[in-house]
């Protein structure tokens, strides 16, 4: 707490702003040069945008290579950014080692998955229907991968990857995690001292430990766990540790909606006579779980960004078959950032996307509680 | 309805039977699970041949890791290596807990800032590292080291004898001895008893209404015990100085590259967080603590100091807990990018010695148990800045 003059800046938060003339150009500029440290405050940011947004310029635009191979780009050392790389790799970061002339099937399932989740997360569509409806793309975007059914030729899951795998384990393990994360809270929340302690137990070891010591669990242990003769893939590994990640952490947020559903309704359900699980699925767990819609969404988000790690245990998601591209003989060491400022666009352009959808969930259920309270 | 109790049927509509019913089938079902697990895992390591139990630690683990804080080369045993990996995880832990909360704590404020230019800069900032994975950022600049900075070879020379290269940034060194750790733990002391004499002045400043500075009390506490401990213990300073070869630069005490990208990484990660965090905290203090500040005559930054701040740290800590719980676990990345830490370790070790179960359950307990004392040690302090209510 040293650095007093970033403290000083602070001090009339921002809420209440004088009414002044349009034509004021004090008062448009006060905030800028207000006070000396102000000003140097400016002109610090200003220089730092100048230097950010030439320095990208430079290097994404005027000093590119646009056209050429390898030996243009090796040619430039580095100068500028080398977009044949990028052109030439596009296909196998996407979708890695899926066979090349059957890319379509994984683009149209990658395609289902969006449109289906761009709709669900409509408010107005909100209704039971939505489950059959993912149901059916779920199924449907198997069969596209995996073929073997339609005359598809069968596409084995060590060739899966890219784009589409990330998709697949992380709304795979988020779905598989939230019955699992539910069933944890309410286990957790449950007036049963043996459950309590049963889901106690297991949520704090699992959130105790980094996702990567499980995932090397998973990956070693589950083919010990199967009984003789059964093998178990090791993707499928993989999106067993996600799910059980997942679950911990979901649980703890839905307990969180579940301690804030007021006592009375308990009673109130009691005293018609409803049974616990009634009680749960009609009264307690709809409330509960639209409370805890924003943190979930952002439980989500930080999901999809950590099945990156699945990589460290040697499936090829999208982080891992960009920098399988960045490693191809031929662009070796030629094209090094490239491909991870493309992935960090791709990753940021679906987490910012979640993330505003978040934000927009959360001030329409505050709308739905307008009345009185907030 | 009494005289029926006693029938069976009847007696599982009673709510208290049922519940320890439920009870015992979970129990049974967990017990259950775990010994079939159990005698399935026994049994196929049985059979595959792999030795169980924890003798190998003491075996010699023949690798060498390129970075330790103890005394390690490749005779020593698996034990000591994996010793040496869980030094290296809270060496960098430490470091970027450190750096994310200065770095937090800045763009928190100035995400606050009235002044616009700077408020956006911070949420692009924060924006930026939130939605990109941190396992890209890690590989990212650890990229951007080595295309930056040149091969060991034509290592650039810094200072007279500080070396900067891919390889990492090399230093002058003492050679330590037994003398330096007896220095090293006075000076620990002299901080410890710094702080002890700092809250009893404090304290007896409160009581009596006497200000009197503490300053003199306060150095004196920190600098005399070092002092006394190099009196006593002698330590010869005996420098390494890092001399440059035709390949590689020997003698020095090496930064790594995968130290110095792991740390760039956890720290600038988890400080976007903590910004959001701080800002939150901040806001969560009422308009009316400003006014009624300034209205008994504090100016601004005493208003921040003593009114806002600590009201603020009471919103700030439990989160500010878990940012630090997860840093010290998002630090087993490290694998990644191939700095020695204890997932790394534990991973050759298994690799070598095919004894996986035994090797993951060491890192798991670890890593659990020091998560347990994290949050105990925040929970205590938390507890000591949480509102006192009558």
């Amino acid at each position: 707490m040293t650095d007093t003059a970033q403290l000083n800046m602070l001090a009339p938060v921002p809420e209440e702003r004088p009414t002044r003339p349009a034509s004021s150009w004090y008062a448009l500029l006060k905030p800028y040069i207000g006070s000396p440290f102000n000003a140097v405050v400016t002109f610090a940011c200003l220089w730092l945008i100048y230097r950010l947004v030439a320095g990208a310029w430079g290097w994404l635009v005027t000093r590119a290579i646009v056209e050429g191979g390898p030996q243009t780009c090796k040619a430039a050392a580095g100068a500028g950014a080398c977009w044949p790389f990028l052109a030439a790799k596009l296909r196998f970061m996407i979708f890695g080692f899926y066979p090349y002339d059957e890319h379509w099937r994984p683009a149209l399932a990658v395609l289902l998955f969006l449109g289906a989740m761009i709709y669900s997360m409509v408010p107005r569509f909100w209704s039971r229907r939505l489950l059959w409806l993912w149901l059916a793309v779920v199924v449907t975007c198997g069969v596209l991968l995996y073929g073997g059914l339609f005359g598809l030729s069968v596409v084995n899951t060590t060739n899966w990857g890219g784009l589409p795998l990330s998709f697949m384990l992380s709304s795979v393990g988020l779905a598989f995690g939230f019955v699992l994360g539910v069933l944890l809270a309410l286990a957790r929340s449950s007036k049963l001292p043996a459950i309590q302690v049963i889901a106690v137990v297991f949520i704090e070891m699992v959130r105790g430990v980094p996702l990567v010591s499980i995932l090397f669990m998973a990956s070693v242990m589950l083919p010990l766990f199967m009984p003789d003769g059964v093998t178990i893939d090791k993707l499928l590994r993989a999106q067993v540790a996600i799910i059980i990640f997942a679950g911990a952490y979901i649980a703890e947020t839905v307990r969180g909606g579940l301690q804030a559903v007021p006592k009375g309704q308990h009673e109130a359900s009691a005293s018609l006579g409803l049974g616990y699980w009634l009680s749960m699925r009609k009264i307690v767990l709809p409330q509960a779980l639209k409370i805890v819609i924003p943190p979930l969404v952002n439980i989500f988000i930080g999901f999809f960004q950590d099945t990156t790690l699945v990589t460290i245990i040697g499936l090829l998601d999208f982080l891992d078959t960009v920098r399988s591209a960045m490693r191809d003989p031929v662009w070796q060491g030629i094209a090094v950032l490239e491909g991870y400022i493309f992935a960090a666009l791709v990753y940021a352009v679906f987490s910012y996307g979640m993330g505003s959808y978040s934000r927009f969930i959360e001030r329409r259920l505050k709308t739905d509680h307008s009345h009185g309270r907030h | 309805m009494a005289t029926s109790d006693s029938s069976p049927v009847r007696l599982l509509y009673d709510v208290r039977v049922r519940a320890v019913l439920y009870q015992v089938v979970a129990v049974a079902l967990v017990v259950g699970i775990g010994l079939y697990l159990f005698g399935t895992v026994s049994r196929k390591l049985a059979e595959q041949n792999i030795a169980t139990g924890f003798d190998y630690l003491s075996r010699p683990a023949g690798f060498v890791i390129s970075q330790s804080f103890i005394s390690y080369d490749s005779g020593n045993t698996y034990g000591r290596a994996i010793l040496v990996g869980l030094l290296n995880t809270v060496w960098v832990s430490v470091f970027a807990v450190a750096l994310s909360t200065v770095l937090g704590l800045v763009v928190g404020i100035a995400r606050l800032s009235r002044n616009p230019l700077l408020s956006t800069l911070a949420l692009l900032y924060v924006e930026a590292l939130r939605n990109v994975p941190l396992l890209l950022y890690l590989f990212l600049w650890y990229a951007l080291i080595v295309a930056v900075f040149p091969p060991v070879r034509e290592a650039w020379q810094v200072l007279p004898d500080v070396f900067l290269s891919n390889g990492g940034l090399i230093v002058p060194s003492l050679r330590w001895s037994p003398a330096h750790t007896g220095v090293l733990a006075a000076a620990v002391l002299g901080i410890v008893l710094a702080f002890v004499v700092a809250g009893f002045m404090r304290r007896h400043r409160v009581a009596s209404g006497h200000a009197r500075a503490a300053w003199p009390f306060v150095l004196a506490a920190l600098f005399v015990p070092p002092l006394i401990g190099f009196l006593l213990f002698q330590p010869d300073l005996v420098v390494n100085w890092p001399e440059k070869g035709r390949f590689r630069i020997t003698g020095g005490v090496q930064v790594t590259p995968e130290f110095t990208a792991l740390l760039v990484g956890l720290g600038l990660s988890a400080s976007a967080g903590i910004a959001e965090i701080v800002r939150a905290g901040i806001l969560s203090v009422g308009r009316g603590q400003w006014e009624a500040a300034r209205s008994v005559g504090l100016h601004d930054r005493q208003t921040m100091r003593l009114v806002v701040l600590p009201q603020a740290l009471r919103v700030i800590i439990p989160p500010l807990t878990s940012s630090y719980l997860s840093t010290f676990k998002n630090s087993s990345l490290a694998i990644a990018i191939g700095y020695p830490d204890l997932v790394m370790v534990s991973n050759t070790t298994m690799n070598q010695t095919g004894q996986a179960i035994e090797g993951i359950a060491i890192f798991m307990l670890v890593y659990l148990s020091m998560s347990i004392a994290i949050s105990m040690l925040m929970n205590w302090y938390n507890a000591r800045v949480a509102l006192v209510e009558r």
